[in-house]
């Protein structure tokens, strides 16, 4: 999962994005414009309403930091069932950025979905443990985010 | 008639004792029992005389405070759900036959025992002065005979109020109380609770005459009489007269010739032991009465053992607790197979009468030979302090305090050993320099419950305790009377930092401080950003060059600051990313991801047009009713996008945001009051609403919940609030720490008797020092109970500025009085702001497609996922999900 910014002055002082073959997620085969990246609210989430190639549609949570750069996960809380980790508080655990569920505060690794605190609580009936998480990045002032 | 097998030895082989008796001491000899008889040898029966649980008796006063005598009740209650434990309540035992080894209850069962144990305590003495059985003379000993003393003075003073052209007047009820002694000035102490004058007969040269010496019973007679309580010392009563009208008891009559007109009189000259039943079952009976045992409490017969007030062991009956705990512990472990004796009693006492501070222990009154007193008196403050010491002035023999009893608490463990230092430097005010005492672990911390300072150590070191609570669980240190906790604290914190626990107050890995101190710094810096505090204040990670970000943790805790400290509107500029979804979306987040919303009804009042206003709006958004807790109404079902045209309509109602997400007051409840109610002294109502208007929107560590009844019989119940205010005939009461919720807790007094004005000062301040000094999501009670002095402190702060911060916390509430904007009205008007009310950012109005619905009751609510899963054909019902089209032409209609 890469994380680019449209300002390449910021996006060399990063230390080097973890590429997409390192987190072993499915080649991006379309990639979605969302929306402008002023209508993200710095250090926060925003929901979107995506169609996958299939015409299916999927909710995405996608998030702006104070560096500019922007992530994307599922929308899905796995642990209640609701659509709602856009509307999650943003921050970091050491150096990595995460994402704290708004309903039962469970933790998750903004760049690969991973549940990092569980909070002692199991997901729902058939939804995983960690999110899934999608290649997100800014082209001209625009937040894509690629779907496999 | 109906017996149990003549032999006891039961089916399971487990052997069988019987306790007679329900008092403090039986209770502790049960539970020692179950907690030491980990093989289940034993099981033990209770046969209690009053139809209760074992309660306090030691806090028998406070039940004028908790008037409800559950809380009053001891230890553990699941002690009474174990297979091996029955408890019969009203159920005295009558007769005792040692021969067949049984007893025989009151309904004639009887009852086969292989051990008996004797804790029938003792009774309040009735003294033989005549007229002591007239209406109105009380003993001061049960729940009953308090109870009954309340009911007594209540229809008293009902009957002395009376309506004239001028006003209402009552006339004072006269209270008297003979015996000057411990349980004398607490029931002094109790008739002045319940708004009766009081006077204190004593025999003797002075007050507490058993446990202090002539020059402190002067300097505590100072006291009590600053209490309001008069004391007439060295004197006799000849006789109590009957009234000539009511023949109720109306007036005393003294050897000395004075005389004084009474409506009510308790009798709290001593106690006597209830040896009745060893005295028929023939067993040995000491000279002033109480079964004779030995040191290891067993009477003459082998199988016959007595334990507290109705044991006379080394030739008396000792009218204390912590012995008769003691002697049920030695029990234990003699049935058990040990070989524990009575230790010798230990006497020491604290009284607890609110605001006088008096103890003793050891030789009290110096009667050792050669004994030397070191006195420190400061007759102006009330003061009085003694300490007994060895003829060469090292070793602790004795010590009475009075106006100050904090030595008391280190100083009692040191009884017979070897003080450092001179002695004279413990009784210097704030400890005058005096050495830190290192108790040896043998010395007794906690004599009620017999721990040791080295038990105390023990639980730190061995049983991971890292709090003084977990020490309190762990030993039960402290649990009875608390006069120990100081102490307790002490050794519990010194042998953290010397085993190098640290308990960390670190708010999260991004801050190192607690809430409080990182309160005090933004407030001291002038902090107005998150950016700046945690550039200032947050912690590096190694090799980072700067802090992290925040998290879900310390984000919402800076937002509560800086809201505390008047930073404009929550969701301005760069807090708006620091607030958690309910403050983020000004509503409160449900389990289906969308929201409810409570519009406020300040004190509960809300008029026909407002709840058809509120009807309305639920109705056309589809949005499920509820009455909540706090006297209001809350609507469910609200999808982020519908929240701005949802808050329009109740905004141009005249509506305003009711808080309900926020870590901030949420609603006064009142009762209806005086404007209609016939019992009501004071405006509940309107009250409630200027408290509601005056603390809206103030944000703290926790929710904070208010409320106010408007007389006594509470019906607003006020003390399960945070702050409760209960008006009186002269103006309010104030209650403070109480909440419901998963540990319920009753608001203790503040101050009693406020002008409205005082009222409302006294609530800022408590307010504001709880928003400034609590840590993160800690509740108004457990801030109280750990707040360094506890109660006592906290008054002395906002009623006596003893930290001289009163006028910086008026200062602070009155700038949140004054900068209080809705928060609902100023998004609406902003047009930013409005629009991070999106569902999706590309599909702003598109409602979530995952939401589904049921109808229930005449509403609806979420569908469970099995409900989701039946399909299209099952129970969701689609036209309580999809868009609720709305009527009106102020509204933009949604597709």
């Amino acid at each position: 999962m890469s994380a680019v910014t449209d300002t390449p002055t910021i996006s060399t002082d990063m230390e080097a994005p973890v590429s997409v073959a390192d987190q072993g997620t499915a080649p991006v085969s379309r990639w979605v414009a969302v929306c402008r990246l002023d209508a993200l609210v710095p250090e926060r989430g925003a929901a979107a309403l995506l169609e996958r190639g299939d015409g299916s549609t999927v909710q995405v949570a996608v998030y702006r930091l104070l560096d500019d750069t922007v992530w994307a996960v599922q929308q899905l809380d796995p642990y209640s069932g609701a659509n709602v980790m856009s509307r999650g508080i943003v921050g970091s655990r050491g150096e990595e950025p995460t994402v704290a569920s708004p309903i039962y505060k469970q933790v998750f690794a903004l760049a690969t979905g991973a549940c990092l605190e569980s909070g002692g609580k199991t997901p729902k009936p058939g939804l995983g443990v960690h999110l899934e998480s999608f290649a997100a990045e800014v082209r001209n002032g625009v937040v894509h985010v690629g779907l496999a | 008639m109906t017996s149990e097998p003549p032999t006891s030895a039961q089916a399971d082989g487990r052997r069988h004792v019987v306790v007679v008796g329900g008092g403090m001491v039986a209770q502790r000899f049960v539970e020692a029992l179950r907690a030491r008889d980990t093989a289940g040898e034993w099981r033990v029966s209770l046969f209690a005389e009053e139809p209760r649980k074992p309660y306090d008796r030691v806090g028998l006063t406070r039940y004028f405070e908790v008037r409800d005598a559950e809380e009053l009740t001891l230890g553990d209650p699941a002690l009474w759900d174990d297979p091996l434990v029955e408890l019969h309540r009203d159920c005295k035992v009558v007769a005792i036959d040692r021969e067949a080894r049984t007893v025989t209850d009151r309904l004639g069962t009887v009852h086969a025992y292989d051990e008996l144990v004797l804790a029938t305590g003792s009774n309040a003495a009735r003294p033989p002065i005549p007229g002591n059985d007239l209406p109105g003379v009380f003993v001061y000993r049960t729940i009953d005979d308090v109870a009954e003393l309340r009911g007594w003075v209540e229809a008293k003073r009902e009957a002395n109020t009376v309506e004239t052209r001028g006003g209402v007047v009552e006339k004072p009820v006269r209270g008297a109380v003979i015996g000057g002694g411990l349980l004398g000035l607490e029931a002094a102490g109790a008739l002045k609770a319940l708004g009766a004058q009081a006077t204190v007969i004593e025999f003797g040269t002075h007050l507490m005459g058993v446990q202090v010496d002539l020059g402190g019973g002067q300097a505590l007679k100072r006291l009590i009489n600053d209490k309001g309580i008069a004391v007439r010392a060295e004197t006799a009563t000849k006789e109590m007269k009957p009234h000539r009208r009511t023949g109720h008891v109306g007036r005393m009559d003294f050897a000395d010739g004075g005389r004084l007109d009474v409506d009510v009189v308790v009798m709290a000259t001593g106690v006597r032991p209830r040896d009745e039943l060893a005295r028929e079952a023939g067993l040995a009976i000491g000279e002033r009465g109480g079964a004779v045992v030995d040191l290891t409490c067993r009477t003459e017969d082998p199988h016959v053992w007595a334990i507290g007030e109705v044991a006379c062991i080394e030739g008396r009956c000792i009218g204390l607790v912590a012995p008769g705990n003691t002697m049920a512990e030695v029990v234990v472990d003699q049935l058990l197979g040990g070989e524990a004796e009575f230790p010798g009693a230990d006497t020491a006492t604290k009284l607890k009468l609110s605001g006088v501070d008096v103890a003793s222990f050891g030789d009290a009154h110096g009667r050792t030979e050669d004994c030397i007193e070191i006195v420190w008196a400061d007759p102006t403050a009330g003061v009085y302090k003694k300490l007994v010491m060895s003829d060469d002035a090292k070793t602790l023999l004795g010590g009475v305090f009075v106006g100050d009893a904090a030595p008391y608490a280190s100083l009692r463990p040191m009884l017979g050993a070897e003080l450092p230092g001179d002695p004279a430097a413990f009784l210097l005010p704030e400890g005058g320099g005096a050495p830190d005492l290192e108790l040896p672990d043998e010395a007794n911390v906690c004599s009620c419950n017999n721990v040791s300072a080295g038990a105390i150590r023990g639980a730190v070191t061995e049983h991971d305790c890292t709090s003084v609570g977990d020490v309190k669980s762990c030993t039960r240190a402290g649990t009875t009377c608390g006069a120990c906790l100081p102490l307790v604290k002490k050794i519990t914190e010194t042998e953290m930092a010397k085993a190098g626990i640290e308990v960390s107050t670190a708010l999260c890995e991004h801050f190192e401080m607690s809430r409080a101190q990182l309160f005090d710094a933004v407030r001291v810096a002038d902090l107005h950003s998150f950016t700046e505090i945690i550039e200032r204040f947050g912690v590096v990670p190694d090799g980072a060059s700067s802090p992290g970000r925040g998290c879900d943790i310390c984000k919402p805790v800076v937002a509560s600051i800086l809201a505390s400290q008047g930073n404009g509107h929550i969701l301005a500029g760069e807090q708006a990313a620091l607030q958690d979804t309910n403050d983020h979306m000004l509503a409160n987040m449900q389990k289906d991801g969308t929201y409810s919303v409570v519009p406020r009804m300040p004190g509960g009042e809300v008029t026909p047009e407002g709840l058809i206003v509120v009807g309305q709006v639920a109705k056309d958004f589809g949005l499920y009713t509820k009455i909540t807790g706090g006297q209001r109404i809350d609507m469910f079902g609200a999808r982020v996008e519908q929240l701005p045209e949802i808050w329009k309509r109740l905004v141009d109602a005249g509506f305003e945001s009711g808080h309900a997400y926020g870590k901030s007051l949420r609603t006064v409840k009142s009762c209806v009051g005086s404007t209609w109610c016939r019992y009501g002294v004071q405006d509940s109502v309107g009250m409630a609403v200027e408290l509601e208007l005056r603390y809206r929107g103030l944000r703290s560590p926790h929710k904070l919940k208010l409320g106010v009844s408007g007389c006594a019989r509470e019906c607003a119940e006020a003390r399960g609030k945070d702050v409760g205010v209960i008006a009186t005939d002269k103006g309010w009461n104030v209650y403070v720490g109480g909440n419901g919720g998963q540990t319920p807790k009753h608001a203790q007094l503040l101050a009693e008797d406020l002008s409205t004005d005082e009222l409302l000062r006294a609530i800022d301040r408590f307010l504001m020092l709880y928003i400034r000094t609590a840590d993160r999501l800690q509740r108004t009670a457990p801030w109280v109970e750990e707040y360094e002095g506890g109660l006592d402190a906290i008054r002395e702060v906002i009623l006596e500025d003893s930290l001289g911060i009163c006028a910086d916390l008026d200062a602070a509430m009155d700038r949140h009085v004054e900068a209080y904007e809705d928060e609902w009205k100023a998004v609406l008007e902003d047009p930013e702001k409005l629009a991070r009310f999106g569902s999706f950012v590309n599909a702003p109005t598109t409602p979530d497609p995952a939401l589904a619905y049921v109808a229930e009751r005449g509403q609806k609510r979420p569908a469970t996922a099995e409900e989701i899963a039946a399909g299209p054909d099952g129970p969701v019902d689609p036209s309580l999900t999809g868009p609720v089209l709305v009527a009106g032409a102020t509204l933009e209609v949604r597709a």
